[in-house]
């Protein structure tokens, strides 16, 4: 096994095409985990902590940009009420201090806790490679239970979301208030109109638009929206019970 | 492949296997066995150590990650032979029964003291929130974090 580590964004592109087996790690929150139980043996691995270019978050034209380093610490002290909220569900203290935005797009979970909330914030994921770079919306960049539309000579860079949030929330049910997976979560946006993004209740996380004047129906539509299974964690009824209540309170919360 | 690291305060350099965690290097290559290893997965905290000033657990840390990077581990937090006053307060409290979770809690508990003098009961749940403890229930562990922060 090999480790690379680039020092800037252009080196890190440039191992990545000489080495497209080659699987990236930041935080290593879910990397390591494999490695420990060798569930994983990848001939080469890319620390793309020393790249300070993947680091941080900043406004640009009327955006928000995330870097693919963020941590969910970082990202608790974003202007983004939703993704900030659900960064402080994420494991423990040491898990937000190493665990990155980027990483949870790149495991592409049907948990991963901060895809609804970007989701809802029309998220916009950068891709780069030696070829150039290339955005795609969120919701065609995860295209399937732990899969994405990265190549393999690419990285992600970061992701953009809407500046202007309106009013957000986002809500998890687990059995406890620290280190869960998501039995279900839900983000919720109230702008011009109700948007809606749940997480464990599919394949891929689910967005469900509507117009505000459908608040009442709008609980029903997110819950016949999904298509929850039943696992170790919960059953599909319960999953789509959850998504019911969790919609009605977020809206409560944020029709005020 | 050879990495360099501080480890409290201690420059050290060690050969180690590429997929290895930084847990490992500590506790069989460095010789600091304070670090327990008990899950491996980032699920039990009694692996907490300070990168950069951050509190992250071991097992989860790439040792290829820390090259380059300064650690405090527990057995970095006593003074001149004196005890932190976190792990003063653990033994006044009598927050130890196996001791297994101890360092870990001990790093957590005085990352936050480090960053909110006087936490809440609230502050002291989610700071400890990443530590499992299966033999105190935690009752004396928060008397323990509550002493240390008087
Ligand atoms: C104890 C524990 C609790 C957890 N709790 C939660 C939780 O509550 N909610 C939740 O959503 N997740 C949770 N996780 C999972 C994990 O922390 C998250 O998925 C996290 O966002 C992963 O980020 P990372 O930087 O650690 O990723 P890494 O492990 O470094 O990488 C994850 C994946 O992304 C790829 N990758 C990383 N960066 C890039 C990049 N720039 N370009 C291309 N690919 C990249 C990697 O190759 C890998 O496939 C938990 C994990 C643990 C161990
Ligand atoms: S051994 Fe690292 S968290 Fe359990
Ligand atoms: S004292 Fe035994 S695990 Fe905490």
């Amino acid at each position: 096994m090999d480790v690379l580590t680039p020092r800037t964004l252009d080196e890190a592109l440039r191992l990545k095409a000489e080495r497209p087996d080659a699987v990236p790690i930041q935080g290593g929150t879910d990397v390591m985990v494999e490695l420990n139980f060798d569930r994983a043996r990848p001939p080469a691995l890319l620390n793309l902590n020393e790249v300070a270019e993947l680091r941080g978050w900043s406004k640009e034209d009327g955006r928000i940009r995330l870097g693919a380093g963020l941590t969910y610490t970082e990202a608790m002290q974003t202007p983004l009420p939703a993704l900030a909220e659900a960064s402080r569900t994420v494991g423990g203290p040491q898990i937000r201090n190493r665990g990155t935005i980027g990483g949870n797009l790149g495991t592409s979970s049907p948990a991963g806790d901060a895809l609804p909330p970007l989701l809802v914030c029309g998220g916009q994921v950068r891709v780069g490679s030696v070829r150039g770079e290339r955005t795609l919306p969120l919701e065609e960049f995860v295209t399937g239970v732990k899969r994405n539309a990265l190549a393999d000579d690419e990285l992600i860079l970061d992701v953009t979301v809407d500046a202007e949030p309106g009013r957000q929330t986002f809500l998890k049910v687990g059995p406890r208030n620290a280190m869960v997976i998501s039995v279900v979560s839900l983000a919720l946006r109230v702008d011009g109109e109700l948007t809606a993004s749940f997480g464990s209740a599919g394949p891929v996380p689910g967005l469900v638009r509507a117009p505000l004047d459908d608040a009442e129906s709008f609980p029903e539509q997110v819950a016949s929206a999904a298509s929850p299974i039943d696992d170790v964690r919960g059953t599909a009824a319960y999953r789509r019970h959850a998504l019911r209540v969790l919609t009605r309170r977020a809206l409560e919360r944020c029709l005020v | 492949m050879r990495i360099s690291l501080r480890v409290n305060g201690e420059a050290h350099e060690a050969d180690v296997w590429e997929g290895e965690s930084l847990l490992y290097v500590l506790r069989e290559r460095l010789g600091y066995p304070g670090s327990k290893n008990a899950c491996e997965q980032g699920e039990c905290g009694s692996c907490s150590v300070m990168l950069d000033g951050d509190l992250v657990c071991a097992c989860l840390v790439l040792a290829a990650q820390a090259d380059g990077h300064d650690l405090v581990t527990v057995e970095g937090l006593a003074e001149d032979g004196r005890l932190h006053r976190v792990q003063e307060a653990f033994v006044a409290a009598g927050a130890v029964q196996c001791g297994f979770c101890t360092p870990g809690l001990v790093v957590a508990a005085a990352d936050l003291l480090q960053r909110t003098a006087d936490p809440s009961d609230d502050e002291i749940r989610e700071a400890l929130s990443g530590n499992l403890c299966r033999c105190t229930g935690y009752a004396k562990i928060f008397d323990a974090v509550r002493m240390a922060a008087q």
